[in-house]
């Protein structure tokens, strides 16, 4: 089972050119419609589980507004 | 939003500290950002941001100045390479790199360029190839592809009358002060990372000495283009790759044995 991440999306740099929504290779990614930032952008958000945590969306964001998380890889025989 | 505890997770990827945490003024999808970020994580990476003073250009590219968390100049209209070679004289401990754009540095800065580039200064370029004057609405520039239709081309380039584009790469990688000169693209992850690896050896390269160092990264401009950020990648990955073949041009022996 692949491990769990998530993202955060600062919403006062995201611009909503949704090039990490096409990036992820999980498609977990979408423009939150529900919100519309000072600047006038619906920015993206995680619409879905199944994020793995693998930076593809950190990687082509041109902002460099997401920051990603991913729980910790336990060693074997090591207790959580 | 899928609600998780962020404080038992590792942190995967953060905004770069060389990077100033600021909305910058850049377009929606303008690759710009990205070459701006990939730099930043390079000096993070080779802790160079206390020594590195970058020389802005003109265009787009010049409000690097407030976006990189470094020391800045800023040079006039395409002399950036004559001034960071001026500074890198007088302060040969510090590393120099000059962030220019393809109407700064190929058009009015070509004589700068390739004056730099045969004395073998050693500076880093980093230089943002995407078509066209970006800044003042997408006018034909040197790089323009034949046919693309600009604000001053509406018929599209026609190679009769204005010539064909300056391939920057073949032509600097003559020169033999150069030590480094690579292209990439900035249109999906994978080139994006390999960007950045060029950016790296670029930078590793001035802090060996060897001489002139210059990575041309493609980028898009999807305002001018048109297009929405999605297509412009796609565009560039369609039309511009086929005539700015991808690759190393030049590569110094010492560079091509690092491991990055």
């Amino acid at each position: 089972m692949p491990l769990k991440g998530t993202i955060v999306v600062n919403e006062n740099l995201c611009k909503a050119c949704e090039l990490c929504v096409v990036a992820c290779p999980q498609h977990v990614i979408s423009l939150n419609k529900e919100i519309i930032t000072p600047r006038g952008y619906h920015p993206a958000h995680l619409a879905e589980e199944g994020c793995t945590g693998c930076g593809t969306c950190a990687l082509v964001c041109p902002e460099a507004a997401i920051t990603v998380y991913r729980e910790k890889r336990l060693i074997q025989g090591q207790e959580a | 939003m899928v609600a998780m505890d962020l404080s038992e997770m590792e942190v995967v990827y953060q905004h770069p500290h060389a990077l100033v945490d600021m909305y910058t003024h850049f377009c929606p999808g303008c690759t710009h950002g990205v070459a701006h970020r990939l730099v930043a994580e390079v000096l993070d990476e080779m802790a160079l941001s206390e020594r590195t003073i970058g020389v802005a250009s003109v265009g787009c590219s010049v409000f690097s100045y407030n976006y990189l968390n470094i020391d800045f100049v800023q040079a006039p209209h395409g002399r950036a390479p004559a001034m960071a070679t001026g500074v890198k004289r007088v302060l040969p401990d510090h590393i120099v790199m000059t962030y220019q754009g393809d109407g700064d540095m190929i058009s009015i800065g070509a004589g700068e360029i390739v004056a730099a580039a045969g004395r073998g200064e050693n500076i880093t370029v980093i230089f943002i190839n995407n078509a066209n004057y970006g800044m003042t609405g997408g006018q034909m520039a040197p790089t323009t592809l034949p046919g693309m239709k600009t604000s001053s081309s509406p018929n599209g380039r026609d190679v009769e009358q204005a010539g064909y584009p300056i391939l920057a790469c073949e032509l600097l990688s003559t020169q033999q002060g150069a030590s480094y000169i690579a292209r990439r693209s900035l249109h999906d992850p994978k080139n994006i990372r390999m960007a950045k690896k060029a950016i790296r050896l670029a930078f590793e390269t001035q802090v060996r000495g060897l001489g002139f160092s210059m990575v041309e990264l493609l980028s898009t401009c999807p305002t001018n283009w048109h297009m929405t950020p999605v297509k412009a990648v796609k565009w560039l990955e369609e039309k511009m790759i086929p005539y700015y073949p991808l690759g190393d041009y030049k590569v110094h022996p010492t560079i091509s044995e690092l491991k990055v």
